[in-house]
């Protein structure tokens, strides 16, 4: 179980921000590494020769690549304290489920709405809300996606709050009028150690966006 | 323990549905196939279980539905837990769920954009469908199955697409055999098992349904 843990990992990546939460959860020491994704380091080409993404989370020198799967992997190997998947396996198929449809839709619908501009931004602003929309829906009443406890679900979808501010910013829109109950359960969240020095400034996130808008000539 | 009800909204040629078959069979789980019928009118029960998607499979067990081929899979090894498809130790895990992920983010739609093609299949498309199939190669090594020396979640995961090869072959003009001789040989070695051997449809009955939904789509 014991061994140096070490992340690859970019400052507003949403989908290294999950296992940084999934780490801090665990109360696990690592060593966090910025990667330059514009100059991309031996290391990373060396341990994820697949996808040469980020995140990467390399435990005793062997890599774990994808979100997800990483959240999984910790959730498995520190398996004695604060569990992210449910035990009950119906249930822990339908947080896999709802994680999947997070990572099936908004980062593709967040790119378009500050990427695109006219009926392309709208057609995305409308499927984002819907998205979200569904996610309250799965909520329900409770505190987490997880119930009473936080978990999966809430690791996979919390760090997308970084980019809502740039998202609105960009798109013209209020995601808390659209969708009050999610920001509320987000404040949840953001009352937990583990997700408040996970996730990144918002102000920051937008700056980033206008910049690689800058970058890629979008207007 | 009764006898749980097992149910799989279906549709024969669907790799995704394949998965759950094979994965069952390997448990030795009897279940009730009920096809779907995509193109005429889907079933109250799909619409119901699965209103996000609205596709198959659906996995009902007892009633309660699961969606998502390879969730379903993993909910299956969790629920009957002989034989075993997932590797014991965590990064063995981590490994299978990395190349199950791969294979669903690649192959199907790589695949689709040969057989889909109008005219021409374009060269990017070939290239890169067997640069994914290479891919593949080099995680099977010289194992006999992606899991190691015993069949395994990667196997079910993947195995069903090979099906719609001979399709991708004829229309792409290229053989997977001749581009990724070992992809081929596994092929093979997995089509022995009885779990698959049952369930899989022979790739000349899949090839002519290709034609059939390219002559549909006004492709052809």
């Amino acid at each position: 179980m014991e061994g140096a843990v070490v992340l690859l990992d970019f400052w507003p990546s949403m989908f290294g921000m999950r296992t940084r939460i999934a780490l801090a959860e665990k109360e696990i020491k690592y060593e966090y590494s910025e990667q330059d994704l514009w100059n991309k380091g031996e290391l990373l080409l060396q341990m994820n020769p697949v996808h040469k993404k980020i995140p990467v989370l390399i435990h005793n020198g062997k890599p774990v690549c994808e979100s997800l799967n990483q959240v999984q992997y910790i959730d498995e190997v520190w398996n004695d304290r604060a569990p992210l998947l449910p035990a009950n396996t119906y249930k822990r198929a339908n947080a896999r489920f709802w994680a999947d449809f997070v990572d099936k839709k908004l980062y593709d619908l967040g790119s378009k709405i500050w990427k695109t501009k006219g009926e392309e931004q709208e057609a995305a602003k409308k499927e984002f809300i819907d998205c979200l929309k569904l996610l309250e829906g799965e909520l329900g009443d409770s505190l987490y996606f997880g119930g009473k406890d936080f978990g999966y679900v809430d690791v996979a979808l919390v760090p997308f709050y970084c980019w809502f501010y740039a998202y609105e910013q960009c798109g013209n829109f209020s995601i808390e009028a659209e969708c009050p109950k999610l920001i509320a359960w987000v404040k949840r969240c953001m009352q937990k150690e583990s997700v408040a020095k996970s996730l990144v400034d918002r102000e920051k996130v937008y700056e980033f966006v206008l910049q690689l808008k800058k970058l890629y000539g979008i207007e | 323990m009764s006898k749980a009800e097992l149910v799989i909204l279906d549709y024969w040629v669907s790799p995704f549905c394949l998965r759950v078959k094979i994965a069952l069979n390997e448990k030795g789980l009897q279940y009730e196939a009920r096809p779907e019928d995509l193109f005429g009118g889907k079933s109250e029960l799909l619409l119901k279980s699965n209103p996000i998607y609205q596709k198959v499979p659906v996995f009902l067990h007892d009633g309660k539905p699961l969606c998502e081929s390879t969730i379903i899979v993993s909910y299956i090894d969790e629920t009957w837990s002989s034989p075993p498809l997932l590797p014991s130790c965590p990064y063995g895990r981590a490994q299978a769920r990395f190349w199950a992920d791969y294979i669903d983010k690649k192959v199907f739609d790589a695949s689709g954009n040969i057989w889909r093609s109008k005219g021409e299949v374009p060269v990017e498309a070939k290239k890169e469908f067997i640069k994914i199939l290479k891919q593949l190669e080099e995680a099977l090594g010289d194992k006999d199955y992606f899991n190691g020396a015993t069949f395994g979640f990667v196997d079910i995961i993947a195995i069903p697409l090979t099906c719609w090869f001979l399709a991708v072959e004829k229309i792409g003009g290229f053989t997977v055999a001749e581009e990724c001789p070992k992809i081929s040989s596994w092929t093979k070695r997995c089509l022995q098992r009885e779990s698959v051997a049952k369930v899989v449809p022979d790739p000349e009955k899949v090839y002519e349904f290709v034609l059939m939904f390219r002559k549909m789509q006004g492709i052809d």
